[in-house]
């Protein structure tokens, strides 16, 4: 391509330029949705406000998912049966986060990390596990100097009375 | 899949055509496709009119702020009167457009098919990674306020606590890349830097720092591919297409071990199966793997089975992936170095493949000389894995 | 036999849902319901059995940014060669098809789901789809005014009267009350859509298509597994889909008609080795709005141009006439899935052809034809063409 074409289409502009464009239209979509969270996730959510984990057993494998799923994705069987999990676990990955959803800086990085749970019962190794994506109350420095992964974790709970029946009613990981 | 199938007729890539990537371009989204298009048109010495079937090819879109984005990409992507259609597996959707023109040829439906693929993200505000918020499941993952580095920091976290790699090791793709990219016409973050500029940039979400991951960016790209016999006729040197392989893992990412991408390993498996390919790491010539991030250079290495798993990070240490080492991986530049407009960079990998089999990739050809070339690109939460595996 | 004279046949089809809201299901949980079905009809394990998964949707119907992350789970496809087309479900039947084509692979599923009643803007979300520099900014109140102009250009062109458009709706939503799947149907009769008010000129509220929530699964397998795996598959003689022009270019759209129903009619015709009219014994025709049924039998070539609101008004349409069009009471009273409209088209035709749809089904049919349209403001169809 190189040999035989030197200049690509393409015209570039600075950010000033863009947002002095002549018929730049500023638009927003108004998209609002319910999501149905169907009755076992919301059984889960149940769960946590009341302080519990629970996971769900597929019948033909064996596999306890957390968070629960209503049907077994390897099997492709509906689950059958509700098992409350360890609130312990260990930490698979953990990052310290300096920005917020919309990339501004934030004030006190954050750490956040997934947690393998300890869950027995599967079969096929190491490979999938039990677990939560959440936050991490583990010491920034401990992350890098990679002391946090592999380290034992426990969940500390918002306040019952705070509890709202969402993921966040798990104010994050801690270590046990 | 039945692999040793008989097959009547292969199916070729005969042209390429790309725009300028760019971090705000003055095109519209239909007007990027359509250069793009002509580019490939052209080179491919073909009309729209010679053109049968349209595959369209683009990520979330809400980048461009457009509802339905392929039946908004439709005229410019060329597709006046035509049978056209979009596919999309995330960020995999740049390699998984020329999988999906494949089997338009292949099955004998359409006969030279054009391939587009476009992104134009600088239309989101205030910062395209807003966007990505609506990426995660809404009940779950979306209360935690997530950023879409977050992911990609934790796996890579998880990848240098596994293989032993650090941040100076993984950041010498970066180096690699972005020098690379500047033979690349078409580059938006070409640089001669160093490792210490990497380490030195701003911290986004530690170990991720701003010069490991690739820019935001606008541009397209696109391809010509036809059925064996359209291919001799338009050209006397057409790139085969020898396998294709395309994988959605489970959506749960935190459940399950983040340093090895086993969504790209059953891909790569099925492509490479296809093309008769028993040995890749001795087998393939040069590779695209996709590159977001710099370690992601390093875990597709691995997923594609060019280094054996914690390996790659200790052979680019050696110069093995250079542009004159023993075997190139991102000679375009990748991701880190062009740029990275979701689906078109997929795109402009295949297309960089396509070059380099014909011998026309300029000061970016590789030294080695080319037989068999593989590209990747991934997508969604860590689980889309599209291979194509090309010959010439 | 050559891989590409073996012939695509449907072998397994499941269904959930069909009601105004499903408050009590995920997505998710829908998906699973109609593609577990999906591969007990068809007696397979899609863990094994299954050589590729198609799943069609599009991102902001269904809320999510790269929704194709939840596609694998529940149709069985995790970790297995997945992908999503963004398009209607019938462009998912055409991705199998070419899938099965190439030889490489002997059966694959495909799915689409619609949940419009968790979009609590549907309006905005169809302003979402329309070019944002030309018609935008116009700030129309609603989007499917498109629909209105096509509808009075076709009236003009054709002769065809208003009361023609409210006899589509008298029959498709009466055929629907024998349809268990038809959510809206209802007894009426002319003077009673005549008699309410417009809601879209020249159509009333009983002649747009209200919105249902579905998910619909298909197994299809070449020749040799479809006659291993059931007894009674339907062919896809053809498949077809067209683009007439992207939705920025409403300039090369030819008002009061659709040629992309033409251009994917011809194609299918076409791979079935067919010219012109495929004699078929019935068809499920686009009808979201109650012109298109007409403008859609004249552009596939079913009926002769001009000709489709006489035969209405002869009652060669009706269950008992000359072309049954739309036994199943069609979107009118089925409502439409968002991208699983196609689908539950085809799944009408399907069960027709099985001799499985129930009350409503035809006698002695061996051929027929599926017309579906991606609706306001696409200018996008797909058309099947099936037998037994």
């Amino acid at each position: 391509m190189s040999s035989k074409i030197n200049k690509l289409p393409g015209i570039k502009l600075k950010e000033k330029e863009m947002y002095s464009l002549i018929g730049l239209v500023e638009d927003m979509p108004q998209a609002k949705y319910d999501f149905a969270a169907g009755t076992t996730i919301s059984k889960f959510l149940e769960g946590l406000k009341e302080g519990k984990i629970l996971g769900r057993k597929c019948p033909k494998c064996g596999r306890i998912f957390v968070p629960p799923r209503s049907y077994c994705e390897w099997c492709h069987v509906a689950t059958n049966e509700w098992i409350e999990v360890p609130q312990t676990g260990e930490i698979h990955t953990a990052v310290i986060t300096y920005i917020s959803t919309k990339r501004e800086k934030i004030e006190r990085p954050e750490v956040v990390g997934t947690i393998k749970l300890d869950v027995p019962g599967y079969r096929d190794g190491e490979y999938e596990f039990a677990g939560l994506f959440h936050k991490i109350c583990v010491d920034p420095q401990d992350v890098i100097s990679g002391k946090a992964i592999g380290m034992k974790v426990k969940v500390r709970w918002k306040p019952k009375e705070e509890r709202k029946g969402n993921i966040l009613d798990i104010e994050c990981f801690e270590p046990l | 899949m039945r692999s040793n199938i008989f097959m009547k007729d292969r199916v070729a890539i005969v042209g390429a055509g790309i725009t300028t990537f760019m971090r705000r371009a003055l095109e519209t989204p239909r007007e990027l496709a359509w250069e793009a298009a002509k580019m490939a048109l052209d080179s491919a010495g073909l009309t729209l009119s010679d053109i049968d079937c349209v595959v369209i090819g683009s990520a979330p879109d809400t980048f461009d702020g457009m509802h339905l984005k392929g039946e908004y990409l439709g005229d410019g992507s060329g597709a006046i009167n035509k049978p056209m259609t979009r596919v999309y597996v995330g960020g995999g959707t740049g390699v998984f457009v020329p999988e999906s023109a494949y089997w338009h040829v292949a099955s004998g439906v359409c006969k030279k098919v054009l391939v587009v693929a476009e992104e134009k993200m600088s239309p989101a505000h205030p910062h395209p990674q807003y966007v990505f918020k609506y990426i995660w499941d809404p009940i779950i993952e979306r209360p935690l306020g997530p950023n879409l580095l977050w992911i990609f920091a934790m796996e890579m976290r998880r990848y240098m606590a596994k293989c032993g790699a650090k941040k100076e090791d993984i950041a010498l793709v970066s180096v690699k890349n972005k020098r690379n990219a500047l033979d690349h016409p078409a580059a938006l973050t070409a640089a001669n830097i160093t490792v210490d500029d990497v380490l030195k940039s701003e911290t986004l979400v530690w170990p991720v720092n701003l010069l490991d991951v690739s820019p935001v960016t606008d541009g397209a790209a696109a391809l010509i591919m036809t059925s064996e016999n359209v291919a001799r006729e338009i050209t006397d040197s057409p790139v085969w297409v020898d396998g294709i392989g395309f994988t959605l893992e489970n959506q749960h990412w935190y459940n399950r071990e983040l340093a090895f991408p086993r969504y790209l390993n059953y891909a790569a498996r099925m492509a490479y199966k296809m093309a008769g390919i028993e040995r890749p790491w001795k087998e393939i010539d040069v590779a695209e793997p996709y590159d977001p991030f710099d370690y992601k250079e390093l875990h597709h290495i691995e997923g594609l089975m060019l280094a054996r798993p914690c390996e790659a990070w200790k052979l680019v240490r050696e110069g093995y992936f250079d542009r004159n080492g023993e075997l190139p991986t991102s000679p375009s530049g990748g991701l880190l170095g062009v740029g990275n407009p979701i689906a078109a960079a997929g795109l402009m990998k295949v297309a960089e493949l396509f070059w380099q089999l014909r011998y026309e990739a300029g000061k970016r050809q590789v030294k080695k000389p080319v037989h068999k070339a593989v590209a990747n690109a991934w997508g969604d939460l860590m689980q889309a894995g599209t291979v194509i595996v090309l010959s010439n | 036999m050559g891989v590409l004279m073996s012939r695509v046949a449907i072998v397994g089809v499941g269904w959930y849902g069909f009601k105004p809201t499903t408050i009590d299901v995920s997505f998710q949980d829908m998906m699973f319901e109609s593609s577990a079905r999906a591969y007990a009809n068809a007696k397979i394990d899609p863990r094994y059995d299954v050589d590729a998964f198609v799943d069609c949707q599009e991102d902001m119907w269904e809320g999510i940014a790269i929704s194709d992350e939840f596609a694998p789970e529940p149709i069985g496809g995790a970790l297995r060669p997945t992908f999503t087309v963004a398009g209607d479900g019938l462009e998912g039947i055409a991705h199998a098809y070419m899938l099965i084509k190439t030889g490489h692979f002997n059966v694959v599923s495909v799915e689409s789901h619609g949940k419009p009643s968790e979009i609590k803007t549907l309006q905005d979300i169809y302003r979402f789809a329309l070019d944002p520099l030309h018609v935008r900014p116009l700030d129309y109140v609603n989007p499917l005014f498109y629909a209105g102009l096509d509808a009075v250009a076709y009236m003009k062109r054709t002769g065809a009267k208003r009361e023609h458009l409210a006899m589509v709706a008298v029959k498709n939503k009466n055929n629907g009350l024998s349809n268990e799947r038809a959510s809206f149907s209802t007894r009426i009769d002319l003077d009673y859509v005549l008699s309410s008010s417009y809601s879209i000129y020249p159509m009333t509220n009983y002649e747009i298509a209200p919105f249902s929530d579905a998910s619909i699964t298909f197994v299809l397998a070449n020749e040799d597994y479809a006659k291993k795996l059931t007894e009674n598959p339907v062919w896809i003689e053809g498949i077809g889909y067209s683009t007439e022009t992207g939705t920025g270019a409403t300039e090369w759209h030819e008002w009061g008609k659709m040629k992309s129903f033409r251009s994917a009619a011809l194609m299918a015709y076409k791979m079935a080795n067919l010219n012109g009219n495929p004699q078929v014994d019935f068809a499920e025709i686009e009808d979201r709005f109650s012109f298109m049924e007409l403008l859609a039998l004249e552009e596939t070539m079913l009926v002769k141009e001009g000709e489709a609101h006489k035969m209405l008004e002869k009652g060669d349409l009706n269950r008992d006439g000359f072309l049954p069009v739309n036994p199943s009471g069609g979107s009118l009273s089925m409502g439409v899935q968002l991208e699983a409209t196609g689908l539950s088209r085809l799944l009408e035709a399907y069960l027709q052809l099985t001799g499985k749809a129930g009350n409503h089904q035809l006698k002695n049919v061996r051929r027929g034809l599926v017309a579906s349209w991606r609706g306001v403001p696409t200018y996008t169809s797909m058309v099947a063409l099936l037998s037994v």
